[in-house]
């Protein structure tokens, strides 16, 4: 533990955002996320921790019903968006997902130009009126995917070709371009360099002005430097919820300070 | 965060994308369904032309058989009585029926002759009477019982293939022959049953599709089946031990493996080309036998065995190789014994399929002359593979081109008898697969 | 002597090669088969070897070999002024071929003795009523040169049978006994039969390439002898087919290429759209209950072998296209046409292009589809959008090797699409018209290579351009579609 420099940010913002109550998630007859309450402010980055196998990427993808793809998956207990139920029958998930935008483990930029993987979203959700609009839509996320020097002059090249810690900017900056309120991040670190990492890693500070951060990661080190407020998740179960500082100086559950020192994980 | 959209509203944009969802879905559906639909038709009109085929119509009726015709010595030996053709037994069949209508109260329309009443039975009964006769030459000058098949057109009546309306276009049936028919009937003198000799008996010539059977195509096509197995399995199952498991990777490998992915994509005609021009042009066997057709559809199936058998050579784990050479087995020891052993399910499925399409397949055979008339057995294999003989998707090929309609019913039936087949072989491989299929 | 008691010969020797070679080997190691070099059965397996594979070898090559011999030596003795007018060197060996097995039947049934068989003379008998008495029927009277090349014609080759017997036999056991000698505690024994089993694998692969080679070889030499007889560029630039056995036949490819093409198109826009959306919905939306029964119905379209689908054509939809669409809009009377075959083959080719779709499709990563779903796209936009573009290389491959299977399809078109060539100077709505029966490259072949063959002919001959110029079409298809597939998978793996 030599990297533990907790993010001393003021989270004076706490406006709850998301709000989960009772989130029970079955796989087929597996019980994977057993009764998870939790609260997710806005303009904050939450980080989601625990050994491989806890359900937190599980929940994650809960929280904008990407669950839905799988067959077997079945959810039950009230998630709210804004005071919203997202399961609610009447909620599109379409709908859903262009407030609660994803990033993903690995960079997945679709095998097209780089601008036309960042104006995917926008075009599709028909947010650019024309074509200087998302010109502009595109320049602005990809800036904000601290992104923009690097590939302002090759916009036409394939995203595809782009180095790894670039490539999964550019899915930030593809994510932020649907003006999402929410945005989830799934260890989107873990199939990048140590430089890479911090870049992103930055990028993630930045975009907590203007988003509701959710960080899944399997590295505790960087939960503790960009997330305000940490939970720990053990065995599908949510075994501490609080402010990063707390969670990581002084952990109320015994579990939580197995893993955060080292003897379970 | 006051400026946001309730996510209980669905917004013009998103309903937009829905209907297009929705249509998307539907295209998807109609392909699916397209597909299932075409199957079923095809089927369909398979089975509903061919199923007459499997029955036959029969005619029992008593017939004279003149010992001063048949046998002119008088001393009943079948060599001599042999010098009377089927011209001789015509008229005696022409004179039963002749007899019988008289019996039950026909009265004969104008114009109506002796003949037309003669040809309600096959061509082909003369033949049968002449073939019985020469077996039991004791009834001569006797009267006897004999079935005999009835005409096509007569069968096709009994089928509900040939009407009246029909038969005011037909040259070859009139409206008065359908009313003997339907005195004969209630006489008790035709009968409809299942039709075995279509399974065994020969091909027919074009006037009498009643008496055209698959006998000789079902052979030739066993035998064909038979070279190929003999021949395609082991030198399959060689060739893929070879590149799967030895072969060092060099440009005769390569090339090898060039030629088979482009050999499984090589249009089927062009073997019968290679068949033709190699085989019987080149190397002198004779045409229309099995074994050529054998060789060619070998060389045609080859590819898909290899695939099959690569691909299950290399679903046998690595560890099982390492654990036969790490106790001092040779490679050679460790592929035959242990890997190939393994494997062998996987082959065997990949085998049948592979037979399953040679089975079927038609073009290369034309062209090797499967397609000729052949009316006699091929004798028993090796000899028989000599012989001329048919194939059964050539005789449904054959069929189709003849003239007279009764053998649109016989190809479909040949067709049904063909899928049987091959339902039985794929189900036979799906059983293997499901029985020996081993996860590793 | 029949060839299976050769077999049984041969295989018998191979047999007691084994034991005697196996036995041998045990005796000069004492009975202790842990002293010998190798297990006992692999000195057992030399001696099949050694046994087997020269005297099948000479064998087959025998087999192969005597009737060309044959063929040319008694062709040469037949003088020029037997053969008739109209007739043909050929024809008469047939005749000759004809007599000698008469012959041989006459002698097994014992109609003629051996000697009077051989020293028959047609000046004293006629030949054709003896052999007419046990069965064989000969088209006219038998000239003295032409018995004279029948009787030559059996005694070479009941020789040189027996010569085969001969030398098969003494290979067989040479072989065998030479292995047996062999069979040493120190010989080894494993390593000589795993050669010889590592060379009869390498035989076996090679294979493939022989037949390649076959393919190519017999299709050019007939080819090259066409040409001899046939203008090339009139064949590859000629616009009218008129094939006419007398002579002064047109023989230009571009009206079949054309039907070829024309039918190929039709069944390419029926398998295409069809075959990738249910690929796409199998893949994409169907649940599991849905895939397992429908997945494997369009399967069984796979394996239904094209004769079938071409009786279909024959019975089924060329007739209901006649009476419902060609003559009522009067575009055409025969139910053979370019749209029943093409419908058809395009029926045929669903599966092809669904399953090599489904598996193209199913190779794009799942990361992909999160990455848009997560992203507010709906299932379709998601599919258009990024996997179909993500695809398309694999999907452009599997279209070119549908093209290739619909070119190089046979019994559909021959069933289906008539024998009348298009006619490319008569206009192009003549040339368009779907329900006009046109013949293709296939159909030709066909029609040019059965029933009576004359191989000196053009007329026959083209089929083999019309062959090599389908061969290297398909060729060029797969070649082209297989790389662009691996090119793509290995995009994504």
């Amino acid at each position: 533990m030599n990297d533990m420099r907790i993010a001393e940010r003021a989270t004076s913002v706490t406006e709850s955002k998301i709000s989960a109550k009772g989130v029970q998630v079955y796989y087929g007859d597996t019980h994977a996320i057993k009764d998870v309450d939790v609260e997710i402010d806005d303009k904050t980055v939450t980080a989601f921790i625990g050994p491989s196998g806890c359900g937190k990427s599980t929940f994650l993808r809960t929280l904008n019903r990407m669950n839905d793809t799988i067959d077997i998956c079945r959810v039950q207990g009230d998630i709210l968006l804004d005071g919203e139920n997202i399961y609610d029958p009447k909620v599109d998930p379409v709908q859903l997902r262009a407030k609660v935008g994803m990033v993903f483990q690995k960079p997945n930029p679709f095998p097209k130009s780089i601008y036309d993987n960042v104006a995917y979203g926008p075009r599709i959700h028909g947010l650019a009126k024309n074509k200087a609009d998302l010109d502009d839509i595109v320049e602005k996320s990809l800036r904000r995917g601290a992104i923009w020097d690097e590939v302002k002059d090759r916009l036409d090249a394939p995203g595809t070709g782009l180095s790894g810690g670039q490539q999964q900017r550019l899915c930030i900056a593809r994510a932020v371009a649907t003006e999402p309120e929410v945005l989830l991040m799934d260890e989107p670190c873990s199939a990048l360099d140590p430089i890479a990492t911090a870049q992103v890693e930055e990028l993630i500070d930045d975009l907590r002005t203007k988003f509701s951060v959710v960080i899944v990661t399997h590295s505790m080190q960087q939960a503790a430097r960009v997330s305000q407020k940490t939970a720990f998740f053990h065995l599908g179960n949510l075994v501490e919820f609080g402010e990063t500082g707390q969670i990581f100086t002084n952990p109320i559950d015994p579990r939580t300070e197995a893993y955060i020192t080292g003897r379970i994980g | 965060m006051s400026n946001h959209t309730s996510l209980y509203t669905v917004s013009d944009n998103v309903r937009r994308r829905n209907a297009v969802e929705k249509r998307f879905r539907f295209y998807g559906l109609t392909a699916i369904a397209i597909g299932i639909v075409a199957l079923i038709v095809l089927l369909s009109s398979v089975l509903s032309n061919g199923s007459g085929a499997f029955q036959q119509t029969y005619v029992t009726l008593s017939v004279h058989l003149p010992a001063d015709k048949l046998d002119k010595q008088g001393n009943r030996d079948p060599e001599e009585m042999k010098s009377v053709s089927t011209f001789g037994y015509s008229p005696l069949i022409r004179d039963a029926v002749v007899a019988r209508a008289d019996e039950l109260g026909w009265v004969m329309p104008e114009g109506m002759k002796p003949k037309d009443m003669g040809a309600l039975i096959s061509k082909e009964a003369a033949a049968q009477l002449r073939n019985f006769v020469l077996a039991n030459p004791e009834v001569v000058g006797t009267t006897i019982e004999i079935e005999m098949l009835a005409n096509g057109r007569v069968d096709g009546y009994m089928k509900g293939r040939v009407d009246r309306e029909f038969a005011l276009l037909d040259s070859n049936i009139d409206v008065e022959q359908l009313d003997l028919v339907d005195l004969l009937i209630e006489g008790g003198n035709l009968e409809k049953r299942f039709n075995w000799a279509f399974l065994t008996s020969p091909d027919a010539s074009g006037q009498r599709p009643e008496a055209a059977g698959l006998g000789v195509a079902i052979l030739g096509s066993a035998y064909m089946m038979l070279v190929v197995l003999f021949l395609a399995l082991p030198i399959g199952v060689a060739a893929s031990i070879y590149l799967e498991e030895f072969a060092p990777t060099n440009k005769w490998t390569d090339l090898i493996e060039v030629n088979i992915s482009n050999l499984a994509a090589v249009p089927s005609i062009v073997f019968g080309i290679l068949g033709l021009a190699i085989f019987i042009n080149f190397a002198g066997l004779p045409q229309s036998a099995p074994i050529v057709g054998g060789l060619v559809l070998t060389l045609m199936t080859l590819p898909t065995i290899i695939i099959a058998t690569r691909a299950s050579l290399k679903s046998v784990p690595p560890s099982i190789r390492d654990a036969a050479l790490g106790v001092g087995a040779s490679k050679m020891q460790a592929v035959f014994h242990h890997v190939l052993p393994l494997a062998a399910p996987g082959i065997l499925t990949g085998t049948i399929i592979g037979l399953a399409q040679a089975l079927g397949e038609t073009a290369p055979l034309l062209l090797i002359g499967m397609v000729a008339f052949v009316k006699e057995y091929p004798s028993m294999p090796p000899e028989g593979f000599f012989d001329p003989a048919s194939a059964l998707p050539v005789q449904v090929f054959n069929w189709t081109q003849r003239a007279d309609a009764g053998f649109v019913e016989r190809a479909s039936g040949a067709i049904i008898v063909l899928l049987v087949f091959l339902i039985i072989m794929n189900a036979v491989a799906v059983l293997l697969r499901r029985r020996f299929e081993r996860r590793w | 002597m029949p060839l299976l008691w050769i077999l049984i010969l041969v295989l018998a020797i191979a047999t007691v090669g084994y034991f005697a070679a196996r036995t041998r080997a045990m005796a000069t190691a004492g009975g202790d088969s842990r002293i010998l070099h190798s297990l006992p059965n692999y000195y057992g397996m030399n001696a099949v070897l050694s046994a087997l594979v020269p005297s099948l070898a000479v064998l087959a090559l025998w087999l192969i070999v005597q009737p060309m011999y044959l063929q040319s030596h008694v062709a040469g003795m037949i003088p020029d002024h037997v053969i008739a007018e109209g007739s043909s060197r050929d024809l008469i060996m047939s005749d000759v071929r004809r007599i000698a097995s008469g012959l041989n039947i006459a002698v097994e049934q014992g109609a003629m003795s051996a000697n009077e068989a051989s020293g028959l003379r047609s000046e004293l008998t006629n030949v054709r009523e003896r052999l007419a008495e046990v069965g064989v029927a000969l088209g006219s009277d038998v000239q003295p040169e032409v018995l004279a090349a029948a009787q030559e014609y059996r005694s070479i080759a009941k020789s040189g049978s027996f010569f085969m017997l001969i030398v098969v036999l003494a290979l067989a056991v040479l072989g065998a006994v030479y292995a047996w000698k062999r069979s040493h505690k120190d010989f080894r024994a494993r390593n000589i039969v795993e050669k010889a089993v590592l060379g009869l694998l390498i035989a076996a692969a090679s294979i493939a390439i022989l037949t390649t080679l076959g393919i190519v070889m017999s299709m050019l030499m007939e080819t090259m002898n066409f040409f001899s007889q046939y203008e090339a560029t009139s064949f590859f630039f000629g616009i009218k087919w008129a094939p006419d056995f007398r002579g002064d036949s047109a023989l230009g490819i571009l009206p079949l290429l054309w039907g070829t093409l024309y039918i190929s198109l039709i069944a390419l826009l029926v398998a295409v759209p069809v075959g990738l959306f249910a690929a796409i919905y199998m893949s994409e939306y169907a649940g599991p209950k849905l895939r397992a029964v429908a997945k494997p119905l369009i399967e069984i379209l796979a394996g239904i072998p094209t004769i079938v689908y071409g009786l279909f054509a024959l019975l089924t939809v060329g007739p209901l296209l006649r009476d419902y669409f060609a003559k009522p809009t009067g575009l055409g009377e025969s139910a053979d046409s370019v749209l029943t075959a093409g419908l058809v083959m395009g029926i045929m080719l669903i599966p092809f292009v669904s399953s090599l779709s489904d598996d193209i499709i199913n190779a794009v990563p799942q990361s992909m589809r999160d990455g848009s779903l997560g992203l507010g796209a709906t299932k379709s936009e998601t599919i258009r959008q990024v996997i179909v573009p993500a695809a398309l290389p694999g999907i452009v491959g599997a279209v070119l090797l549908a093209t290739s299977r619909a070119i190089g399809e046979t019994m559909i078109v021959v069933m289906g699409a008539g024998a009348a060539a298009a006619q490319l100077d008569k206009g192009l709505a003549e040339a368009i018209n779907p329900l006009e029966a046109m013949t293709t490259v296939t159909t030709r072949i066909v029609s040019q290579l059965t029933g009576d063959t004359d191989f000196a002919a053009p007329e026959t001959l083209v089929a083999f351009a019309l062959g090599l110029t389908l061969f290297v079409i398909t060729l060029g298809l797969n070649v082209l579609a297989l790389y662009i597939v691996r090119k793509y998978r290995e995009q994504y793996e």
